[in-house]
């Protein structure tokens, strides 16, 4: 999750417990498959395939999704804490439908992200790391997503949408509001126009 | 030089491996299978390819300096591209996505790997899921997987999706990240080619430059030397971004100059705006003058002028860019992806954000510019990977080329660059982030 400027690498933000957590048939059986791809005594090695996993049929990751893959991977809870509270892309509270995470470094910022960021936050009234009172978005500003060339990109959840603009990005809301995952423009070399690459 | 690694990344089907095969695909898979492990090897560091993720070092050394006494052995892909300005490795992954996984085999062969994990990070999960595929198509037709083309050589190919840590594109970062810990680095040497993945000898690659090794075995080393400077040979990815009218990925050869790339190939910038300067290979490196565009976009030329290749990733700034303005957003970036392992970086860089932070905002006084510079020099050198020094770059160069506008900022209390994609109301939520 985003730091805020009184956030200090050394503090331990812990989860919600949270209801008790398994997983599902299904995730048990992909945790399976996605396990044999290290050696037999490096099951920790999975960490991170395991803990998206968790967060896919969860929404977030608790101290219940932690113990769980804790036990699969048979390692200590410590060592799965340590890794959720290390990367960004682990979320410790309870996100909107839609996750809007602005690129905000050089190329970004170059062109336009930081007005990407303030219509957004006017359009849906929350700051940078809130969700709306409808649970629908969460905005978080995060550091580059390697989509330079298709400045400002904003990710929604898994997806790019790229080429924003301050004015779509009030447009992007309302388009995700009536369509969902179908409003975003996916990644741009699958739209590729003459004269890019190469 | 016309396009080599990028050559069909326009087709529609250039992902599939039907496409793949109908374009001499795995052709290098299967030459290199007739020939030893060492002649490939040698073949590779008489091309001179260099590493293509920053820091340039010879391929072909890196391969030898891999321990064979030792079993198993490892190729740990880096596909983390995190460097701000970089997105070449993406293109080749999801346009190109074979040519990697041949790559990865064909460098598994040549140290005698049984095991390659392509280290994708978290933000790229599109192109994991290309990659994905294409491994599975690459093992239903037999170019994975046990005795590869009846060659009796077994490799695997693996996906590992990161979690968003710009520390894990270091190279012992993203070994401890492949084990399931933090992205933070190990104390070199001993290097990864000796304690590796696992403690075992293990090759870290760059995509772009595992791309490469296919071209070479089929076309031959001195084919790739002589497409580019001595030293400096075969194709290379640039991504021009920032403020130009056709940012993009262009390939071509490292004879090319800068003011070739970024005037001829996308577009110079925009009407009515001038040049202000130029980072040549990703946030980390020094910035270059305009009065420096005729340099060779090549790892040495580059270098003596001063700065660094890096990814060849090209930023551009125009005459809106406010210097102040820019070592704070870099700073933010450096500051929040510090992994917080060495001391100096964990809190210069928090130092560091929050004294150009207030300058920015017209709070800072004269004194702050020595503070500036004092933190950088303790910074540099003293961590164990060059994320340190790679943070106090745009600060130390910023403070070198366009100190006038520091003074200018804590004289006037305030920012006097007004740009029209700039925040309008910058400071509401500053505190907030």
């Amino acid at each position: 999750m985003a730091y805020d400027a009184t956030f200090h690498k050394s503090k331990r933000t812990l989860e919600d417990e949270g209801p008790s957590f398994e997983y599902t048939p299904e995730n048990r059986a992909r945790f399976d498959e996605i396990v044999k791809r290290y050696p037999p005594d490096r099951r920790r090695s999975a960490v991170l395939p395991a803990l998206y996993l968790a967060q896919y049929q969860q929404g977030y990751i608790t101290a219940n999704a932690i113990r769980h893959v804790a036990e699969c991977l048979g390692i200590t809870r410590a060592d799965v804490e340590d890794v959720v509270s290390f990367y960004t892309m682990f979320y410790t509270k309870p996100v909107g439908k839609f996750v809007l995470q602005v690129c905000r470094t050089l190329s970004c910022a170059l062109n336009g992200a930081e007005r990407v960021t303030e219509e957004l936050r006017d359009k849906l009234g929350i700051k940078p790391g809130e969700t709306d009172p409808t649970g629908t978005f969460t905005l978080i500003e995060v550091e580059c997503l390697g989509a330079c060339d298709r400045a400002p990109v904003v990710m929604v959840n898994d997806a790019w949408h790229e080429c924003q603009s301050p004015e779509g990005a009030g447009k992007l809301v309302d388009d995700l509001r009536s369509r969902g995952e179908a409003a975003l423009s996916g990644c741009h070399h699958v739209v590729e126009k003459a004269g890019r690459a190469g | 030089m016309d396009p080599i690694l990028t050559k069909y990344v326009r087709e529609p089907n250039a992902f599939t491996l039907d496409f793949y095969l109908a374009h001499e695909g795995y052709d290098a898979l299967k030459l290199a299978l007739t020939k030893k492990p060492d002649e490939i090897i040698e073949m590779v560091k008489a091309s001179g390819l260099r590493g293509r993720g920053g820091a340039g070092f010879p391929t072909g050394m890196k391969w030898q300096f891999v321990d064979k006494k030792i079993e198993p052995r490892y190729i740990a892909c880096n596909a983390d591209e995190s460097e701000p300005g970089t997105f070449k490795d993406h293109l080749l992954m999801e346009r190109n996505p074979h040519l990697l996984i041949e790559g990865c085999l064909i460098g598994c062969y040549a140290i005698g790997a049984k095991t390659a994990y392509i280290y994708i990070r978290g933000e790229f999960f599109h192109v994991q899921q290309v990659l994905e595929r294409a491994i599975a198509d690459a093992y239903a037709k037999g170019f994975a997987g046990k005795n590869i083309l009846g060659s009796g050589f077994d490799c695997d190919v693996f996906v590992h999706r990161g979690a968003g840590a710009y520390e894990a594109g270091e190279e012992t970062a993203l070994l401890e990240s492949l084990e399931g810990k933090r992205a933070q680095p190990r104390n070199k040497p001993p290097f990864p080619a000796v304690v590796g993945l696992y403690n075992k000898p293990t090759a870290v690659n760059n995509v772009e430059t595992l791309c490469n090794v296919p071209l070479i075995v089929k076309h031959g080393a001195e084919w790739f030397t002589k497409l580019g400077p001595e030293k400096n040979g075969g194709p290379k990815l640039y991504c021009v971004s920032g403020h130009v009218k056709r940012p993009g990925v262009y390939e071509a050869s490292m004879n090319i100059t800068l003011r070739e790339l970024i005037e001829g190939y996308a577009g110079g910038v925009r009407d009515g705006r001038t040049l202000k300067a130029v980072i040549p290979g990703g946030s980390s490196v020094p910035i270059l003058m305009p009065d420096q565009l005729d340099t060779q976009a090549s790892f040495d030329a580059i270098q003596k002028a001063g700065s660094l290749l890096g990814s060849a990733a090209i930023v551009v700034l125009d005459d809106t860019t406010c210097m102040v303005w820019l070592a704070e957003n870099l700073l933010h970036f450096y500051r929040h992806e510090s992994c917080g392992k060495c001391t100096p970086c964990r809190e210069g860089t928090d130092w560091l954000h929050k004294i150009v932070r207030r300058i920015e905002r017209g709070e800072g006084q004269m004194k702050d510019l020595d503070m500036l510079s004092s933190i950088s020099a303790n910074i540099a050198g003293k961590t164990l990977c060059a994320f340190g020094d790679a943070a106090v770059t745009p600060i130390v160069t910023t403070l070198k080329h366009f100190r006038h506008e520091y003074e200018a900022h804590i004289r006037e209390g305030k920012c006097t660059l007004s740009a029209p994609w700039r925040a309008r109301n910058p400071h509401v939520h500053a505190g907030a982030h």
